[in-house]
């Protein structure tokens, strides 16, 4: 990608949708959504973060991962805001199959109902699941 | 007794309850990696270990646990947390390890 | 690949990145910087530990977009803009400012 941005914005804006359903370490799918959610924000897209089923476990607050030597990119999640990526979403089906709360996660999310977010999936034109 | 290790999330997968289900009285199972999630009390899934407790020995992979943000999580009462030396000797305890994938 | 320093080799990529981040020192920045072609002055050093500082926060390599509005912030408007970065690492900010800083590649700059 060029370094020199367009100072009027993007051209051409979409509606992306990510969705993240695995867990963050033992399989390198989160990471590499990561990824892609920092692409598209610097490209300056429309980009909307979704975690249910074991993605939720990615915003777990106070990982720890020097025990097996991998990187923890939970606090990636914080810098999203700074890439103007605020719209995160976390279905509350899945928080709450966990025994979890909104205070358990690193980021402030909106929780949606899975009624919602159908609502919400349904509005994108480009939908990323992994 | 076999030792098994189950590193699949049981949210996601039914690698838990196929090993729940041929699993002798007496054996271990160890939690490693994404597995570590079945460890955890206060979700629904809980009850696939809870039924077995007290006639299967339940380990969870300390590393694993604190990797994934759950060191101050509830676990289900019962389980043992291992380091890596424990699950080297938890393999040497048994007659044969049982790898889940 | 290695940069030689003190009688010791620091591996680095095909690009010059560092393959490990813990390996950097101040003295090692003045010698990836050198072979940039830079003369490392205050001002480069100011970008330089505010990248090195959002890097231990976030874990990333902030895109350019982002440290220009993040530096906009701390600094102000006079050295939170495009050509103030430009004026200091004429071969692109982000990467170059990262490499003398012993931080990855931006994610985002392919």
């Amino acid at each position: 990608m060029e370094e020199e941005w367009d100072e009027d914005g993007p051209e051409v804006v979409k509606r992306f949708m990510y969705v993240n359903r695995k867990a963050p370490y033992g399989t390198v799918y989160a990471l590499e959504m990561l990824e892609k959610v920092l692409i598209a924000a610097a490209f300056e897209q429309d980009v909307h973060v979704v975690f249910m089923d074991d993605g939720v476990y990615q915003l777990k607050k106070e990982q720890e991962t020097k025990g097996i030597n991998m990187k923890n990119f939970s606090p990636t999640f914080r810098a999203l805001e700074g890439y103007d990526v605020e719209k995160l979403y976390v279905e509350k089906e899945s928080l709450e199959a966990r025994g979890l709360t909104v205070d358990d996660l690193v980021v402030p999310v909106e929780v949606l109902s899975s009624q919602d977010l159908k609502a919400l999936m349904d509005k994108q034109e480009v939908i990323l699941t992994a | 007794m076999l030792l098994h290790t189950v590193n699949k999330s049981p949210f996601e997968r039914n690698t838990l309850e196929s090993c729940l289900r041929v699993c002798e009285d007496g054996a271990g199972i160890l939690l490693i990696e994404d597995g570590v999630y079945g460890a955890l009390d206060n979700t629904v899934v809980a009850d696939l270990i809870k039924k077995r407790m007290g006639n299967i020995k339940f380990y969870v992979l300390g590393p694993d646990v604190d990797a994934r943000g759950l060191g101050n999580q509830t676990m289900i009462d019962g389980i043992e947390t291992v380091d890596f030396g424990g699950f080297v000797d938890l393999v040497e305890k048994h007659s044969a390890t049982q790898s889940w994938l | 690949m290695a940069y030689e320093i003190n009688g010791e080799s620091i591996e680095h990529d095909e690009e010059g990145y560092l393959s490990d981040i813990n390996q950097w020192t101040p003295e090692l920045a003045g010698l990836l910087a050198k072979d940039e072609g830079i003369e490392m002055t205050d001002e480069h050093w100011e970008v330089i530990n505010f990248l090195r500082e959002y890097y231990e926060e976030y874990q990333i390599a902030p895109a350019i977009r982002v440290l220009v509005k993040a530096l906009k912030k701390k600094f102000g408007p006079e050295k939170g803009s495009n050509k103030y970065l430009y004026e200091l690492f004429p071969y692109g900010p982000a990467k170059q400012a990262c490499k003398v800083g012993g931080l990855p590649k931006p994610t985002g700059c392919i």
